[in-house]
């Protein structure tokens, strides 16, 4: 029963603060869509308004083609997940599940404690919701927890409650509003897969809120990144990493941070970090912008020259398989500091304090205007003449 | 101290000092627990050392009288008056204050403007002077000149000697009592709703529980369990411990019908000067605090905390 959900020229604001600006997104039925931002960017607000626990402004929402503006929370078809998780404290893990459905299916007589169980229905309606809760109690693992309260629970085991509430009335559209950001490291990368996994099972559509990137990369079918109250770029994963639409995604995005290197914008030419690159934009010829470097586009090189960094080693960070090598650039280059993320077999003895070339593939060089948009760089006649030999 | 100079630190030996920490440790609880046993600890002793004897205030001399005076005291028509009026005035105050002071709240806590004002207007009884307050209340249901009976003549509807009629006299005080307590309920289930987490309401609006009364019953109400069962024993405490009103409104009459436990410790002890008699009272009365407070405690962490 899974639905699709489009919105349209959303505006918020609260008080004076502009919170939404026109914010218009389609998201299919069934896919896994996150919405990415650092706090305060709009995202939860969003998600509120989904949700119809907020009110736009301007704009509209529209659930399986059914614009729902007018419609209450209950009357949209979806389910929350909180990041407080939100349960019920002095109800039992059954309990709490069991709400949404008696809610559902119980009239408001027959949901009076003691005289609602001798009302006609209600006995049967109530086993069917005990079956259910059951059920998807089984699905969770928390089986054996139905008779505990919230209070009794661990973090984890309050999250699978939250989830077992949104998922027993099989929602067509499942809201999460940073779910595993209360839960320790070491939980979170379970329960990513776990939400991961529950959103393949029931092919529903999810709508995730997250300001972690590792959260949205990992779990998506496309991310949604917003900042300011905008959304800037929505994509599968992989291309928001690799082809960001502007500056603040590329910075957004990727641990650790793209380089960003001031640069000079010559007819065939690139010069940044007092260097050249083989870079040509012909459109910001004579601008000032700026080049965007991944760190695992770094390579080492022999010996400097052009389009090599040369800097002196400020600092390294063993990660296992990988080296994040610090390198502090030349001040007569402007200065700044290069991360660079090396393979640690491939990567020689690197000492603190000595200096390193490192090179990079023109090809994965990002260039960003003045104003942070992302430009293409046009294609260099040496190259392309390189790849077809 | 020359002699370790030499030794590094790591090898050094820890310098064997008389372990100071309990002395300080008595030292600094010392004078709490001086003014506790002096204040509080000592006196209640004495209420119960007294209340065995047929000492009188101010007497010379005392005899040991066991428990002479608690039977006296269970064979008094007075006292068991007086016990049944308070506990009739308690259920009737304790109710109706939590009740109201709750709808208070929740009204306020809705409404949009004048917040303050509302808080103000409601808390202002509390923070009176009792005392002075009956007075004022005095002249209100005075029998010919006060408000209540003008108000009511002038309506067309019965009057009565409100504060001299044994049918009226305790309701009456039962008014007061909720009027003045009613402040002090409310500025706690103000707090107490203002720490419901809003992501609870969001949650039950989400569930379908988006009626008032639904989301009175399932979060609100139970979210305010650990107030209420505050306000509830904090009302009924301050509620056994009526006596101002009395004392100035009525004296306990007419006919012993607003006659009041602490009213009867005060008339005894301090007027008959029947100190040992008055101190069997006391007990009594301390009975009862100390049970509503154990009670408070036991129900508190079983019930109302979700824990």
């Amino acid at each position: 029963m899974t639905a699709g959900l489009t919105f349209n020229g959303i505006n918020k604001s609260f008080g004076g603060a502009h919170v939404l600006r026109q914010v218009s997104l389609d998201v299919a039925s069934g896919e896994f869509l996150s919405l990415l931002g650092p706090s305060g960017c709009g995202k939860s607000t969003l998600l509120r308004i989904i949700a119809g626990l907020e009110r736009q402004d301007a704009g509209t929402v529209a659930i399986g083609g059914r614009r729902v503006d007018d419609l209450r929370p209950k009357q949209r078809d979806i389910a929350m997940v909180f990041q407080s998780y939100a349960l019920y404290p002095h109800m039992s893990v059954a309990d709490n599940i069991a709400l949404p459905l008696r809610m559902r299916r119980l009239s408001g007589m027959q949901r009076l404690p003691l005289v609602g169980g001798l009302l006609p229905g209600s006995r049967t309606t109530q086993a069917g919701i005990a079956k259910e809760v059951t059920r998807t109690a089984r699905a969770l693992g928390i089986e054996s927890l139905l008779a505990r309260k919230p209070g009794q629970l661990s973090g984890g085991q309050r999250q699978r409650v939250a989830v077992g509430r949104a998922m027993v009335r099989n929602p067509a559209i499942f809201l999460m509003d940073e779910p595993l950001s209360n839960l320790d490291a070491k939980l979170r990368v379970q329960m990513r897969a776990e939400i991961k996994e529950l959103h393949r099972r029931l092919g529903v559509t999810f709508i995730y809120v997250t300001h972690d990137q590792t959260e949205a990369m990992t779990m998506s079918d496309r991310v949604a990144v917003m900042a300011e109250g905008e959304i800037l770029q929505v994509d599968a994963p992989q291309v928001i990493y690799a082809d960001p639409a502007n500056r603040k995604v590329a910075e957004f995005v990727g641990s650790p941070k793209i380089n960003m290197l001031p640069a000079r914008f010559g007819a065939d030419l690139t010069h940044a970090a007092g260097t050249t690159f083989d870079v040509r934009a012909r459109e910001l010829a004579g601008t000032a912008g700026t080049l965007g470097i991944r760190p695992e586009a770094l390579h080492l090189a022999e010996a400097p020259g052009t389009g090599i960094f040369t800097g002196r080693v400020r600092l390294l960070e063993h990660m296992g398989s990988d080296l994040f090598v610090h390198l502090d650039l030349p001040h007569d280059g402007e200065g700044g500091t290069l991360i660079a993320r090396l393979l640690a077999e491939r990567a020689p003895q690197i000492a603190f304090g000595q200096t390193l070339h490192l090179g990079v593939r023109t090809g994965r060089i990002l260039v960003f205007a003045a104003d942070g948009r992302r430009v293409q760089p046009d294609p260099a006649p040496a190259a392309v003449l390189r790849s077809y030999a | 101290m020359r002699a370790v100079v030499d030794i590094p630190e790591a090898t050094r030996p820890v310098r064997q000092r008389p372990d100071t920490e309990p002395i300080a440790a008595c030292l600094l609880a010392a004078p709490a627990f001086a003014l506790i046993l002096l204040l509080f600890i000592l006196p209640t002793l004495a209420v119960f050392v007294i209340a065995t004897t047929d000492w009188q205030f101010g007497a010379r001399s005392l005899s040991f009288v066991g428990l002479r005076n608690f039977a006296e005291l269970l064979a008094d028509s007075t006292f068991r008056i007086s016990f049944a009026n308070t506990c009739l005035y308690v259920l009737v105050v304790v109710p109706a204050t939590t009740a109201i002071g709750l709808a208070v709240a929740l009204l306020i806590e809705s409404g949009q403007s004048l917040r303050a004002f509302y808080r103000a207007v409601h808390f202002l009884p509390f923070m009176a002077t009792l005392a002075a307050m009956a007075v004022a209340w005095e002249a209100l249901l005075h029998p010919t000149i006060g408000l209540a009976n003008q108000t009511l003549t002038a309506l067309g509807l019965p009057t009565a000697n409100w504060l001299r009629d044994e049918r009226t006299v305790l309701p009456v005080l039962g008014l007061i009592g909720i009027w003045q307590n009613l402040g002090f309920a409310m500025v706690l289930f103000l707090a107490g709703l203002k720490s419901i987490p809003s992501e609870l309401y969001d949650a039950s609006e989400i569930d379908g529980a988006d009626g008032t009364f639904d989301r009175l019953r399932i979060v609100t109400l139970p979210m305010l369990g650990p107030v209420t069962m505050f306000v509830v024993i904090v009302v009924a405490l301050r509620a056994f411990q009526t006596f101002d009103t009395v004392k100035i409104l009525t004296q306990g009459g007419p006919a012993k019908a607003s006659e009041m436990l602490l009213y009867t410790l005060y008339v005894e002890s301090f007027e008959f000067l029947r100190t040992g008699y008055g101190a069997a009272v006391t007990v009594v009365f301390l009975a009862i605090v100390v049970g509503l407070t154990l009670l408070q405690a036991r129900v508190m962490d079983k019930r109302v905390h979700y824990q």
